[in-house]
């Protein structure tokens, strides 16, 4: 094993040290605080010392009493299938159909990725809209008078429908980066053994695509769980668009209601870790062999 | 809006100031920016400065002469007091940041006390109102009335100002003077304008289909029974922010249980399942449901008023800002009346009218704060401020309603004519309570109809917050 001379050693901890502390103190600590914060009582208001502990309270409250947890806990779960089963392949199939650079690819490359970049407040006036009940682009195009936004069987899929607007096309730039990267021998070597386009991809790029493909699916997990703007716009959550996020902002906040909201950040958090861990402590282990 | 919100705290403003934003007011950016940096030079007043403001000063000097005549007591009982005041506030549009500017020249033209305005954007300043207050609060900011205000008495983050309010109570009616009083008797809350919560209806349309306005809870049905047959939908109503419903459950629940019984329940002092409750919701379902217009969870008010505006409503139950939603021209055609009385012995002498106004935060007590305090309590001041919003009216009993336009005028009667003010449920119940629980419940309740599971939802989780 190597020496370290004690200026390498300086640097090392210095290194090492200050991301940590950093990490420490501004993702570890709130997120160990939320966690004790959900045994308490507390409006916001005074010191730790006006804090009521009140064990697990805050959780059998969230499960048994509020009315819009189950379908928020649903509704974030119809969203990570939905992203997962729809827009990511379609972001991906992009992705793929756009790498072949013909005519007009690099207008429509930056077509499809416009929504990621359009402010909050514009996506929201947008959508507005096309599905406004009485005065929206598709009832009036169509006659038809299907409330998008008010019937809580339907909002949920308009609301879908405009995050994968701007979901496709994040994904699509992350694969396309990927793409752009692959190596063409590869390639060229499937087309010479006569592979034919989609055998191509399955059975010789997607596989090679693995660190790609790990990110996408970590962020289509992040993204379903996080999910937050449009839905908070729509109607802030409420009448069939409740969501974990949305639930937390509305209890915390002005409401005050710090205990409350910290126990449903804590649920979002192991709502979001089971699925990021168990995928990549699969992927790795994969690797290792 | 609330609120989003947030957390939709307060509601009311809350949507209806993200909703101007939405429509290209664009005030994010410039939120927490400190103004009137022109202003910082403090007492000693330097020349230029001085030059910059008179204009805006003389400009609406005019304006307030009437004003002034009529009370003459407040200009007389501010002396020159000097040096400077923060003050916090949430008026982040545009229309009513100027207007608070020509408010604070004309108190500097008075007292020499410059104001150091920080504006914060609307939803920014009521989502981290606790924060705000714990942290280093301007002296005075703008807040609301109700158990919005008691809250931070009780919590011991504002400060009473029961010397301002020894100044200025002869210009406020007891309904006002009530508001502004916290659970412990004293004052802590200077009323700056309010607005009604009514019934609007465009006159043409009355007149053209000669229809009257009812006084009567049976007259009001026959009313909208005769407008469905006429093609009319006869409440526009649109609930997709949820709260306002609120208005609607507000305005059943004083004229079926009283004032008096919406105070004990926003509380929590009556329970949400009690019989009285049950009964709002039943004639909510029964009567008001079926003159409602359709599928309100996917409309927002705005889009509600423009049925009204449009004349395919023939009424809606609003706050007096639906008015934003006329065109100028059509102004005039627009009038209200009162929520009509469902019960005799109960009256219809209630009215929803949500007051704005300001506090003094906890050590923020000095001369500068107190003169700025009595000077906002203000005919004078109010007057100068209503000029950018003919949608509200002033606080201030003595204040001249000469400059008002029909709406206004009518406004200011409804309120000095009313036995007792609410302020809005989510403004007279816990902030905790109203956002998170009432709007989902209450916008179940849309939907199915089924009285005893919301008010069942309710009060299982009403236990949870009041008792925690």
């Amino acid at each position: 094993m190597r020496r370290y001379s004690t200026a390498d050693r300086l640097v090392l901890v210095l290194m090492i040290g200050i991301p940590i502390l950093i990490e420490a103190v501004l993702v570890w600590f709130p997120a160990v605080a939320s966690i004790g914060l959900s045994f308490g009582s507390w409006n916001g208001v005074g010191g730790v010392g006006a804090i009521k502990w009140i064990g697990g309270t805050n959780y059998s409250n969230v499960v048994n009493i509020d009315p819009n947890f189950w379908p928020a806990l649903r509704h974030n779960l119809i969203w990570l299938v939905f992203l997962a089963v729809v827009a990511t392949p379609l972001g991906i199939l992009l992705a793929v159909l756009l790498d072949r650079e013909f005519a007009g690819s690099r207008l429509l490359q930056s077509i499809f990725f416009m929504p990621v970049m359009f402010s909050l407040a514009l996506i929201g006036v947008v959508w507005q809209l096309v599905f406004s009940p009485d005065q929206g682009l598709i009832n009036g195009v169509f006659g038809s008078s299907v409330d998008w936004f008010g019937d809580p069987s339907i909002n949920i899929w308009a609301a879908l429908i405009a995050a994968s607007w701007k979901h496709i096309g994040y994904i699509m730039i992350l694969y396309l980066a990927g793409l752009k990267g692959f190596d063409p021998s590869l390639r060229e070597a499937a087309a010479l053994d006569g592979a034919t386009a989609s055998q191509t991809f399955f059975r010789v790029v997607f596989p090679a695509m693995r660190p790609i493909n790990v990110v996408v699916v970590v962020i289509t997990v992040i993204e379903a769980l996080r999910a937050f703007d449009i839905v908070w716009i729509i109607n802030k959550g409420t009448n069939g668009l409740q969501l974990l996020s949305t639930m937390i902002v509305t209890n915390s906040g002005a409401a005050g209601r710090v205990g409350y909201a910290s126990a449903l950040a804590v649920i979002l958090l192991v709502v979001a870790l089971v699925p990021i861990v168990g995928y990549l402590s699969q992927a790795f282990k994969e690797e290792k062999r | 809006m609330t609120t989003p919100g947030t957390g939709t705290p307060d509601p009311t403003r809350f949507t209806r100031r993200d909703a101007l934003r939405l429509f290209g007011t664009g005030v994010l950016g410039v939120s927490a920016l400190p103004l009137l940096s022109a202003c910082t030079g403090a007492a000693s007043t330097p020349t230029s400065t001085a030059a910059g403001a008179s204009t805006t000063a003389s400009a609406m000097a005019s304006g307030s002469s009437s004003a002034a005549v009529t009370s003459g007591s407040v200009s007389s009982a501010i002396a020159q007091v000097g040096g400077t005041v923060s003050f916090g506030s949430n008026a982040s549009d545009d229309v009513p940041k100027k207007a608070y500017q020509q408010v604070f020249d004309a108190f500097k033209k008075a007292t020499g006390t410059t104001v150091n305005v920080n504006t914060v954007d609307h939803n920014s300043f009521q989502e981290n109102i606790s924060n705000y207050l714990q942290g280093s609060p301007d002296q005075a900011f703008t807040w609301f009335a109700g158990n919005r205000m008691q809250f931070f008495a009780e919590q011991d983050l504002v400060a009473a100002i029961d010397d301002v309010w020894a100044q200025v109570s002869a210009d406020y009616s007891d309904a006002f003077a009530q508001a502004s009083t916290g659970a412990d008797g004293k004052k802590y809350f200077i009323p700056f304008y309010n607005y009604p919560w009514a019934i609007f209806y465009r006159k043409s349309v009355f007149k053209d289909k000669g229809y009257t306005v009812p006084t009567t809870w049976d007259e009001f049905k026959t009313l909208g029974a005769k407008m469905k047959t006429d093609g009319l939908v006869p409440l526009a109503f649109g609930d997709k922010d949820g709260w306002p419903a609120m208005g609607t459950f507000d305005y059943l629940n004083m004229r079926i249980n009283g004032y008096q019984f919406h105070i004990d329940l926003m509380s929590h002092k009556s329970p949400w399942d009690d019989d009285k409750v049950k009964k709002v919701f039943q004639t909510w379902k029964d009567d008001l449901l079926p003159l409602s217009q359709e599928n309100a969870l996917g409309r927002t008010w705005q889009e509600a008023a423009q049925s009204l505006v449009k004349k395919e409503a023939g009424m809606y139950l609003l706050g007096m800002f639906v008015s934003q939603q006329f065109p100028t021209a059509d102004l005039d055609d627009l009038d209200f009346f009162a929520f009509p009385e469902i019960d005799k012995a109960i009256g219809a002498d209630a009215v929803e009218a949500p007051i704005d106004g300001f506090l003094v935060s906890k050590n923020g007590l000095n001369p500068q704060s107190t003169a700025l305090m009595s000077y906002l309590a203000s005919d004078e001041a109010q007057l100068i401020y209503l000029k950018s919003d003919p949608g509200v009216v002033a606080a201030n009993k003595t204040a001249s309603t000469d400059t008002y336009n029909a709406l206004q005028k009518k406004a200011a009667e409804l309120i000095s004519s009313a036995k007792s003010i609410s302020q809005f449920l989510d403004r007279d119940t816990r902030p905790d309570f109203a956002s998170p629980v009432v709007i989902p419940a209450l916008q179940q309740f849309l939907k199915d109809g089924d009285v005893d599971a919301v008010t069942k939802s309710l009060e299982s989780q009403a236990k949870t917050i009041f008792t925690s």
